[in-house]
């Protein structure tokens, strides 16, 4: 299809055209899963496994058959029967990857802690969880493999006992001819423990089947659609019967974006019971039974000339699975897997993964899902070439960056378009560098107990998941296109129908703004609809950014059909050629004749009508395409952060962060620039705050809000903001992903920026998450 | 069972609550009024805020019972003859809210603080909001819309 410019120069596309999701959830009236229930309606609780590994030598239910309230309560044994397929893994990365059986209760041992064993339905949440607690389960616990080394070491303990190993799979990528030789050659090892996603919104579902089996699912989802395909494999329901329905969702950074056991069980139990079922997560559930991020040991190694060019990247990568393979859990890494050469023009790549089963909570996507991953290793590590080098390390960056686009990189993939030197220069104009370091320079001669660091890094991404011939060619099960269609109503407004499924991103506004200015309408004449597969029949759902640059496109393209047929009405109606029509905000004026016009809204009435066609074509004016992007998006830019460090306490305070980002054409500012504040939140967390740690019995010790540490607005400063712009020549709006760039480009500018602080010190690392202890720790064996 | 008479936005009830009831259970369930949201079961994200007797209370820590004679305040209870309050107002002109799951807590902090006269700086609008957990806006845009409804207010 031709590339169009018209929607990007339009009345609406550039500005910050404020939410139209606001009202509801401003005053109360959000219809978030929690708030939904229907007549009949009885509560499901999950009995889960206190232990990491264990064996189930029996359930007795019998006290909780008894106890007040209680419907029903089964085994995960009493409900094999209702699953004709293992809970689904889209992504085996490999011919041979290991991909043993996941049903959505555990029947004869558990795996981790928080693996369900049994369920209990009861009249209200409250009894339902009473009754849970007097479900009597025999365990017989187990060595557990909780650490992904170890669990590699010959005698670990093994979470599938049948595959005889916990290694899931090994994937490989390099380039033809690859040469790790170098003047410099510099290796590091990291680890980038587990995160734990807390949309604050748990995840909850409810479920409805009807009297001929047709089963409505309301979940607090990401993904509607997939959601719909998935319950017809596990349940053996035609996907026909099924309506999946994502309402109001409350954040998801990749932890929604998954098929879950409670949602084949609240429709098993529905359909059992013959009452709807619903299941509300609680938070201290939701830290065990909801996936986990990250949980990667990584050794990059660097090759270097004696003056800076960068010859070759190579990392070897440990990626914990934790006890299953879910949805995409296998895939993670290989988001990263192309970009362990980032903004660089890297000759020789190489990049080995290698999945482990740990008997801890499932791992998969979580916001970045593989690309912060590869960017933290790069850029803590680029910061270590440097200092190898002797070379100053924003210099040392520059040097590498890749100017010319269209770059095929050795990965194999091609940056579509950017312009990293420019992003690095604004930075660096907005963040004063020689008055931060003369400040760094006066606090060391003085010794200062609070020490300044500033921190860079410079990232690309791929997101915008994905050109569906390569999601094949890397085993992935489904396609990575999307689709929307474009209704005019009879007077005039116009419902727009979305694949993409937000929550947050603010799709009902974006997209409207999009259609508004491609049709020349107003953008409160458009109703954007998304999330329910009766009303939106085919979508890919929201994820990896994907959601503007292949759902946008899409939509992009539906308007076009709209306008294109409008213009055939209005030819015929006003007896011209169609070429001799002008369309401009939202009217077809006769070329050279500018009393002769039609409105496109008249033309959808005239549409409705059908009084006066041309011969043959169909009434409605209605079109919906789909969109299959060519490449995946390339985001990229330049982040900064500064930091101060108590030598004393270790206590480190982000003070400053500035980021320079390039997204390609910005449809709304304000909303990307909240998707960038989001974004950086989550990366800054990861550095100074966030870890899921498990004891060696693999208990998760940060199992609630209270010992996991999310940051509040105390703990951070506000963000200075700024962007350049390649557009992309890939889509016709010039739009790439932004709702993963912050967390992929942050934490490593803030550990960068740790061990700047203290660098004079000897400290030439600090593990992540930075907390008073680790930073006070390695200023100590720094100066022993 | 006991019997307990408080008066949300503006209403009087009459309520036989267990003793175990939370206020946002007696909220949610009992007055059906599901904007206050809960997000975890420790006290910690602060969803949930109210007003309980002009004070912001995290209503998952107060027992329905404890509300006995009160007068809470919860988001439903903000804006005026469809006229948005204006913390409302300056969350929506701000973009202060994306999944919008922890907005009516902070909302209704943010009016606490506000009214508190504890608005006057970022710092102690930061500080004053250390109770609230969002995950989707890094506060920033929050900070900005408290502030400018701080500044809306006094003038």
């Amino acid at each position: 299809m031709a590339i169009t410019t018209e929607a990007v120069a339009g009345r609406y596309v550039g500005t910050s055209v404020p939410r139209k999701e606001d009202a509801g959830l401003l005053t109360g009236r959000a219809s978030f899963i929690a708030n939904l229930s229907l007549p009949g309606t009885v509560h499901l609780a999950v009995v889960r496994s206190p232990y990491a590994h264990a064996r189930i030598t029996g359930v007795n239910v019998d006290a909780a058959r008894a106890a007040e309230g209680v419907v029903a309560v089964f085994s995960g044994a009493e409900l094999a029967e209702d699953w004709k397929s293992s809970l689904p893994c889209a992504w085996p990365v490999t011919e041979d990857i290991k991909m043993p059986p996941h049903y959505p209760l555990a029947t004869d041992k558990t795996r981790y802690v928080g693996d369900g064993v049994a369920v209990v339905i009861a009249e209200s949440r409250a009894l339902a969880a009473d009754a849970a607690e007097l479900v009597e389960v025999d365990y017989e616990p187990l060595d557990a493999s909780v650490d992904v080394l170890a669990a590699l070491e010959d005698g670990a303990p093994l979470v599938h006992d049948d595959l005889g190993t916990n290694e899931c799979y090994v994937w490989h990528l390099e380039s033809d001819g690859f040469d790790d030789s170098g003047d410099v050659v510099v290796t590091r090892r990291y680890y980038q423990p587990p995160l734990i996603p807390n949309a604050i919104e748990p995840r909850g579902v409810l479920a409805q089947v009807g009297p001929t089996g047709e089963v409505t699912i309301w979940s607090a989802t990401q993904i509607p659609h997939i959601l719909r395909f998935a319950m017809s494999l596990v349940l053996g329901i035609p996907e026909s019967k099924i309506r999946a329905i994502a309402p109001d969702v409350g954040g998801g950074f990749g932890s929604k974006l998954d098929v879950y056991a409670e949602e084949a069980l609240a429709v098993a139990l529905a359909a059992r019971l013959g009452r709807p079922v619903k299941w509300t997560e609680e938070r201290t559930e939701n830290y065990v039974a909801t996936i986990h991020g990250r949980d990667f040991y990584t050794d990059l190694t660097y090759a270097a000339t004696k003056d800076g060019t960068i010859t070759a990247i190579k990392a070897d990568v440990k990626c914990a699975m934790g006890a299953y393979l879910q949805l995409v859990t296998p895939g993670i890494p290989l988001l990263g897997a192309w970009i362990y050469s980032g903004p660089y023009a890297i000759p020789n790549y190489s990049v080995t993964f290698t999945g482990v089963f740990t008997n801890t909570t499932p791992t998969d996507a979580y916001r970045g899902a593989g690309r912060p991953e590869a960017t933290y290793v790069l850029e803590r590590t680029m910061d270590a070439l440097a200092d190898e080098l002797g070379m100053d390390r924003v210099e040392l960056r520059r040097k590498n960056f890749v100017s010319e686009f269209p770059h095929t990189m050795a990965s194999g993939l091609s940056l579509d378009s950017g312009d990293y030197h420019a992003s690095l220069d604004k930075l660096l104009e907005l963040l004063d560098l020689d008055a931060l370091k003369a400040e760094q320079q006066k606090r060391r001669d003085e010794q200062a107990v609070k020490q300044l660091g500033v921190g860079f890094s410079t990232y690309n991404e791929m997101c915008g998941l994905a050109p569906s011939r390569i999601l094949g060619a890397v085993r992935y099960a489904v396609g990575g296109w999307d689709s929307a269609t474009v209704r005019f109503q009879p007077l005039g407004s116009v419902q727009l129908i979305t694949g993409t499924s937000p929550h947050g991103q603010s799709h009902e506004t974006t997209w409207a703004q999009i259609a508004a200015d491609a049709l020349g309408v107003d953008v409160d004449d458009v109703e954007v609809l998304h999330g329910d597969t009766a009303v939106s029949q085919l979508g890919m759902d929201t994820y990896g950014s994907r959601s503007l640059t292949v759902g946008g496109i899409a939509l992009v393209h539906a308007a076009d059909k709209v306008v294109a047929k409008a213009r055939q009405i209005v030819a015929h109606q006003l007896e011209v050629s169609a070429d001799d029509l002008e369309f401009e905000a939202g009217t077809f004026t006769v070329k050279g004749s500018p009393d002769k016009t039609m409105t496109i809204k008249e033309a959808a009435f005239a549409a409705h009508t059908a009084h006066n066609l041309p011969d043959g074509m169909e009434p409605g004016l209605e079109e919906t395409a789909t969109y299959d992007p060519p490449n995946f998006s390339w985001p990229a830019g330049a982040h900064a952060a500064v930091v101060e460090v108590d030598t004393e306490t270790g206590d480190t305070r982000l003070v400053r962060y500035v980021a320079v980002d390039d997204v390609g054409t910005v449809v709304n500012p304000q909303i990307v620039d909240g998707q960038v504040h989001g974004g950086i939140t989550q990366g800054i967390a990861t550095a100074l705050y966030e870890e899921g740690v498990y004891d060696e019995d693999g208990n998760l010790v940060t199992s609630s809000m209270t010992s996991y540490g999310i940051p509040s607005a105390a703990d951070l400063p506000s963000y200075e903001l700024a962007r350049t712009e390649s557009r992309s020549p890939t889509n016709p709006l010039g739009v790439k992903g932004v709702g993963e760039t912050g967390t992929i480009a942050a934490a490593p500018a803030v550990i960068n920026a740790v061990v700047d602080a203290l660098s004079h010190l000897g400290v030439k690392d600090v593990q992540m998450p930075a907390t008073p202890e680790r930073v006070w720790r390695a200023i100590e064996e720094a100066r022993s | 069972m006991r019997r307990v008479s408080l008066t949300v936005n503006g209403s009087a009830h009459e309520l036989e609550l267990e003793p175990r009831e939370l206020l946002v259970d007696v909220l949610r369930e009992r007055l059906g009024l599901t904007g206050t949201n809960v997000g975890c079961d420790t006290s910690s994200c602060g969803s949930c805020t109210v007003l309980l007797d002009g004070e912001s209370v995290k209503s998952c820590t107060v027992l329905g019972v404890q509300a006995e004679g009160g007068a809470v305040t919860t988001i439903e209870g903000l804006a005026e003859n469809g006229r948005l309050h204006p913390v409302q107002q300056a969350f929506h002109e701000h973009h202060a809210l994306q999944c919008g799951y922890c907005t009516p807590g902070m909302v209704m902090a943010a009016v606490s603080l506000i009214e508190h006269g504890q608005a006057g700086s970022e710092d102690a609008i930061r500080e004053g909001l250390e109770g609230n957990l969002c995950r989707c806006t890094g506060y920033h845009n929050i900070v900005r819309a408290v502030e400018a409804a701080a500044v809306a207010g006094r003038s």
